[in-house]
């Protein structure tokens, strides 16, 4: 308790029901300082209040808005594969595909160099490489998307037309998701883009929670002989299991919501090809291109209840990640 | 999980040895190369937008308005300022919110049901997609009063920073040690003015850590801007009337069809890029010290 203010150890006294506390003595002098404390108080409870009204307006505008489209369609609009704005027919799986595919893509490159990276910056690296490096990390994660779109237009994509793309084509094309021309734009090379974005989420998610692991773990298991990799894999990887998981929903929930540079890369074409060079589009990729243009309020209304499905999606990531995060922190 | 290891090296021999340092160093060669794999990328983005778009600046791209398509010259000019005025507005926005309520939540959060909302639904808010908040400000800002306007973009970016802020802002205010509140209550000074003249200026320089961390972050957003600030080709002085941001700009300029606007797409990726590198080499030197680990 040493450390805290008299109020807040005088109240933590009352939580655990210490009888022999006193009541709060009134620190003043003259009166005017309790009003003046509970005056600051209301008004930073406002501005704090101001981080719930936002996320609930949020959810109260997406969903009145998007009425219109969930009316005339119900699930109908999640499962309908046609979007022709012309015919007034909304139906967003080609969409919510689009997204799902090159999520999946990012995770599973993303999660293992990811988390190795984070072995690494935690383990292996030298002193003086240890900060440049996660420096460079943390960079990574700054660079904006619009960015990494114009480096994957320009650079990455022809790279993988003329790379990757025809290597996997000449030699795995008797896989059906390895089959069909390549433009260099398409679903994979999205994916991989998106991988190079989340990737610095994850690093640093499962570095932070590495680092909680108790230090006398690691140092008895050393003690024992061990080997650092025996170290990582029988003291930190298992302590860290859930944040790790955590840290990679985090990551899922900011790859399935990314929009810039897979508007740019993907191609945008709504279709459900099983091919990964096949051109596509995704949830964001589609209202970033169709919003400003939409025409009529049902097309608007069509898009808005797109938001609100990644909305949800967002949350119900977001909400899981971080209570697995936190189970690690609090395990300690 | 203990016994696994017992099996497995419950016998010493000069072979099991081996192969235990054998994997070992295989591993630490494993994790190297994915810390590699992900430098490379990074390093190729920032040396390439580096290169190419330096080779692109010239005097016309900081002071000219933008040509009609095709034609050579021009530059973002409308773009810089508009920019400009977009964060602006979303610092005056955000950056007071995010810190008061991150001072609430640091001061009067510890077993306060309200605050541990607030503290969970800040982080939630951290991860909304951004071209959802950009969906959820046309909604609010752009269909009541039929325009796109600079407020809508300048309040959709602060809608990104406030989570940011009040985060970093409760973390470092937390690490103000608990001996520098009592000793300024045992003079006597109330609580509020311990908290605006002892607790906060001592977190000065982690909560400037998470102002710049916001502004970097929100800095190069272009999907919440789409549709609330929209661009324009032209200057535009009024808040209420479409404007033009930097972002934006690269964004129509790389995914169209002519040279010269891959160009003038290139140098603002620099331009963005350089500016992103200060605001973080910037933090790395405020936040030294005390406020390290944070952020």
């Amino acid at each position: 308790m040493a450390g805290q203010s008299p109020r807040r150890q005088w109240w933590a006294g009352r939580q655990m029901g210490i009888a022999a506390i006193p009541p709060m003595p009134q620190r003043r002098v003259g009166g005017m300082n309790v009003r003046g404390d509970a005056i600051f108080r209301s008004v930073l409870a406002v501005f704090a209040a101001i981080i719930l009204v936002i996320i609930g307006l949020m959810l109260v505008m997406v969903v009145t808005q998007s009425s219109e489209a969930w009316r005339k369609f119900g699930l109908g609009f999640i499962t309908g594969t046609e979007w022709a704005p012309p015919f007034s027919k909304f139906g967003a799986l080609p969409y919510i595909y689009g997204t799902v595919i090159t999520s999946v893509i990012a995770l599973m490159l993303a999660a293992p160099i990811g988390v190795g990276c984070a072995v690494f910056i935690i383990e292996f690296a030298p002193a003086w490489l240890r900060s440049p490096v996660s420096f460079m990390v943390e960079l990574l994660a700054a660079v904006p998307s619009v960015v990494f779109g114009l480096w994957g237009i320009f650079v990455f994509a022809p790279w993988m037309r003329n790379g990757p793309d025809k290597f996997l084509v000449s030699h795995f094309s008797f896989i059906p998701l390895f089959k069909g021309p390549t433009f260099g734009l398409g679903v994979l090379s999205a994916g991989i883009i998106l991988a190079i974005i989340i990737v610095p989420y994850i690093t640093s998610v499962t570095r932070e929670v590495m680092l909680l692991t108790p230090t006398n773990q690691r140092e008895g298991m050393l003690a024992l002989g061990a080997t650092r990799w025996e170290v990582i894999r029988y003291v930190i990887l298992p302590f860290a299991r859930s944040g790790i998981v955590g840290g990679s929903i985090l990551a899922l929930g900011r790859a399935l919501g990314e929009t810039m540079a897979v508007t740019m890369i993907i191609g945008n074409r709504a279709q459900i090809k099983p091919s990964l060079f096949a051109q596509g589009a995704t949830m964001s990729s589609v209202i970033a291109n169709e919003f400003a243009e939409a025409a009529t309020t049902l097309y608007t209304s069509s898009l808005i209840a797109i938001a609100l499905l990644l909305l949800v999606v967002a949350l119900i990531m977001n909400v899981l990640g971080r209570l697995l995060v936190w189970s690690v922190a609090r395990s300690r | 999980m203990a016994t696994g290891v017992v099996r497995q090296y419950g016998q010493f021999t000069p072979k099991v040895m081996r192969r235990r340092r054998t994997v070992n160093v295989i591993m630490i060669g494993v994790f190297s190369v994915c810390a590699i794999v992900i430098l490379i990328p990074l390093v190729h983005i920032l040396m390439y937008s580096l290169i190419k778009g330096a080779s692109s600046l010239n005097v016309h791209f900081f002071t000219k308005p933008p040509q009609p398509p095709g034609q050579p010259g021009g530059g973002v000019a409308t773009a810089l300022v508009g920019s400009g005025i977009i964060l602006v507005m979303a610092s005056l926005i955000g950056i007071p919110t995010g810190i008061l309520a991150g001072v609430y939540m640091a001061e009067y959060g510890n077993r306060n049901a309200f605050a541990t909302t607030v503290r969970f639904v800040a982080d939630i808010l951290l991860g909304v997609p951004s071209i959802v908040i950009g969906v959820f400000i046309w909604t609010l800002l752009v269909r009541p009063f039929h325009s796109f306007s600079a407020i809508a973009g300048g309040v959709a970016l602060a809608v990104m920073m406030i989570p940011t802020i009040s985060r970093t802002t409760e973390e470092v205010v937390r690490l103000v040690p608990g001996t520098l509140r009592e000793a300024s209550l045992a003079l006597g000074i109330p609580y509020w003015k311990t908290v605006m003249r002892i607790t906060v200026p001592a977190a000065r320089s982690g909560i400037g850590t998470a102002v710049v961390l916001a502004f970097a972050r929100v800095g190069g957003e272009t999907a919440p801007l789409l549709f609330t600030a929209l661009g324009n080709n032209f200057f535009q002085k009024d808040i209420r009337r479409p404007i033009d941001a930097l972002p934006l700009r690269l964004f129509n300029y790389a995914i169209g069809p002519y040279d010269e606007w891959h160009r003038i797409a290139w140098a603002s990726a620099f331009i963005l890029v350089f500016f992103i590198l200060i605001l973080m080499v910037l933090i790395r030197r405020i936040a030294r010290g005390r406020f390290k680990n944070v952020v």
